[in-house]
Formats: structure tokens, sequence, C-alpha cells
């Protein structure tokens, strides 16, 4: 048998243990997660990489994912992961890239975050003040824009997906290291969040109040979500609704320069 | 005449919040935010009064609202949220329970 090298990625706070047969591509792990590597936690889970051969198709499809029993099963083209939550261990098998295995830990920390309250959302995130702020939209909206703009004094979260964990006392967002287009991945710091804002781009900048279920729609319409499942379908229109009323949830209109960090903070 | 009676999904998720009735398919993830009449008759919608009669007690009783198009707009309201599974149509009266109309915050 090979030797298996282990590399613990932890995200909000959940150790993964992940092994692969393949130095490389433990190595090429740690770069990635560099910032996010767990030191000393006892992981949560653990999957068993393995690698296949490139696969042509995948970024464009969409993953399914289903319940058999008490194991998940997560796949798409260019990787197929088998997890059992309640033993704590799975599978993966899939191309030697770094994106594959990013889909597959999004996957489980929605998974394991919907049973929790918690929701991965489609935002970029930053921290000012000791507090956690919140920028959603969809593609084109200003996630990125916003994130390049951030003053000096902010910590920039991700610029792509945000991570929101539900408290004893709220909600708090932590870093991640799933980067969009700016290319940057997250610091791995948390706060406790003080504002979610839905962004569109306009002429100057202001921030306007949202009714609740406007709130509650477009968050749904931005949660990461992949399962179809009842249960958890139910579990996150509860999560996004608890959400809405613990959290301000406010509509930002940005013109794109640094004068809209002027408003948040 | 046919009465058509309506019950409400088990497989839905729905909550009040700002004093509107939210609902969520559990099947499709289609989301619906429902209007003052809208929400009185997905709260009568308890598989055994007849749809007639929900118009005729609740919708007419409670809005200022012509009986023929109170009719009108039931039926369309119930035929579209019966399209994604949130509410269920029949020519009977539904056996058992159906979902409870969601909690109130």
């Amino acid at each position: 048998m090979s030797d298996r090298h282990e590399i613990s990625v932890e995200i909000g706070g959940l150790p993964i243990l992940l092994r692969t047969s393949d130095p490389a591509f433990k190595n090429l792990l740690a770069d990635r997660y560099e910032k996010f590597l767990g030191h000393g936690s006892r992981p949560r889970f653990s999957f068993d990489v393995d690698l296949m051969p490139p696969s042509e198709q995948y970024e464009d499809e969409d993953a399914h994912v289903e319940v058999r029993g008490s194991e998940w099963q997560l796949r798409r083209g260019d990787f197929l992961a088998e997890w059992d939550p309640s033993a704590g261990r799975g599978t993966i098998r899939q191309s030697p890239n770094p994106y594959s295995l990013d889909s597959v830990l999004r996957i489980v920390h929605t998974l394991v975050l919907a049973r929790e309250g918690g929701f991965l959302l489609h935002a970029a995130s930053a921290i000012r003040n000791g507090r956690a702020f919140l920028f959603s939209g969809v593609s084109g909206a200003g996630k990125t824009t916003i994130s390049r703009l951030i003053p000096e004094d902010a910590i920039l979260l991700t610029d792509e997906i945000s991570y929101v964990r539900r408290t004893d006392t709220g909600y708090e967002a932590c870093g991640t290291p799933f980067a969009g287009e700016l290319a940057r991945v997250g610091e791995n710091r948390s706060a406790p969040i003080r504002g979610l804002y839905f962004l569109e781009k306009g002429s100057g900048n202001r921030i306007d109040e949202i009714s609740s279920t406007n709130a509650t729609g477009l968050l749904l319409r931005n949660i990461l979500f992949f399962a179809e499942d009842a249960e958890l379908v139910s579990l996150l229109f509860q999560a996004a609704c608890e959400f809405v009323e613990r959290v301000p949830v406010r509509r930002l209109t940005f013109f794109p320069d640094e004068r809209v960090w002027d408003l948040i903070g | 005449m046919t009465e058509t009676y309506i019950a409400r999904s088990t497989a839905i998720a729905a909550r009040v919040l700002g004093g509107e009735m939210m609902v969520m398919s559990a099947v499709d993830s289609t989301f619906f935010t429902l209007n003052e009449v809208a929400t009185v008759i997905w709260q009568a919608a308890d598989g055994k009064t007849p749809l007639s009669t929900i118009v005729t007690n609740h919708v007419c009783a409670q809005f200022e609202v012509e009986p023929e198009a109170a009719r009108r707009d039931a039926e369309q309201f119930v035929e579209s949220l019966a399209r994604h599974g949130i509410l269920q149509v029949s020519d009977h009266p539904f056996e058992n329970a159906p979902a409870a109309p969601g909690g109130s915050r």
C-alpha cells in the first residue's frame, strides 16, 4: 500500500482531513489552502482523495447531490464523492486539480451548515471595526468591485463565497479560500455579522431599506444549495427567515469608487 | 356543480415574516410571497372546506371584493400554487390533515 499524505483544511472552524497518495497533490493543496490549514484540531470528517485522469467536462456542469441511506453522493464530471456524515468519513475520486476539491468542500460545508442554521452565500464579505459586512448579488452585481475597493482598515474574508455560521448570540461570517474574479484568498478570520447588503451599481452611493419578504427572497436566491432533499430545503428556508429577522438586510446602490466604503462600518 | 377542495402540501415550508406569508416548495425550491387575500385562502386550505365556501366566508367577508372577481382570483391563485405542488387540489375532501399554515413571527 502506498503512503498516504494528510492535510487538514479548516474553514469556518470545521476541520476536514484530506488523505492522498500523491505528495505533489498534497503540496498543491497545502499551497492553495495555506491560510486555512488545521493545526492540531481533531478533524470532524476525513476523506480519502483518489486522483483520476483529468476530465474534459466539469465546471459548466451542475453538481448532483443526493442521499442514499446514510451516505451522501456528490458528483460532477470531474469528481465523485461518497460521504457518510455519521461515520465521519468519505472518499473523493477527482481530477488532479484543486477546483474539484473546492467544489466538494463547498458542498460538504453547505450540508453541514444547513443543519446548524447557517449557509454559504454568493457574497463578498469583510470585517471592519470588528464587525462583518456581507455584499451579495448575482454575477456582475459588484462583489468583485467592492472587494477591490476595500479600504486598508478592513479585512477581506472573501470576494465570492461567504461563510455564515449561526452562533449562540446571532451570526458570524468566516473567511473562505473560495476566491472569485479577484483571485485573492480571503483571510482566515471571523466576526459577528452587522449587516447584509444586496448590491446594485448606480450613479451614486445609497442604502435603502427592503422588506423582510423581499430580503428573504433575495437571500434564498443567493444561498448555495445543491441537494434535492425536502428536509434540507425546509431547513434552508427556516435559516434564511431567521437570518432576516436578526440581521439588518438592505440594498446598497453604489458608484464604483472607494467612497462607497464611507457608508460601511 | 363540482366543488373544489384545496389542501396545503406537506412538502412545503411556510412562515409569516413582517406580516407577510412566505411559502417555499421543498420539491423545486420555488418561493412565493402571498398577499393578504392569498394568505387567507392559504390558511383556510384545510382540505375539507370547499373553495367556494372559503371565498364566501373568508375572502368576501374580510375584503371589499365582488364575489365573482374573488372566485376568479382564487381559482388563478390555486392553479398557480398547485402547479408548483404547494397546494393540492381535488374534487373530493382530503382525508388527511394538511401541513400547518406556517408560524407567525
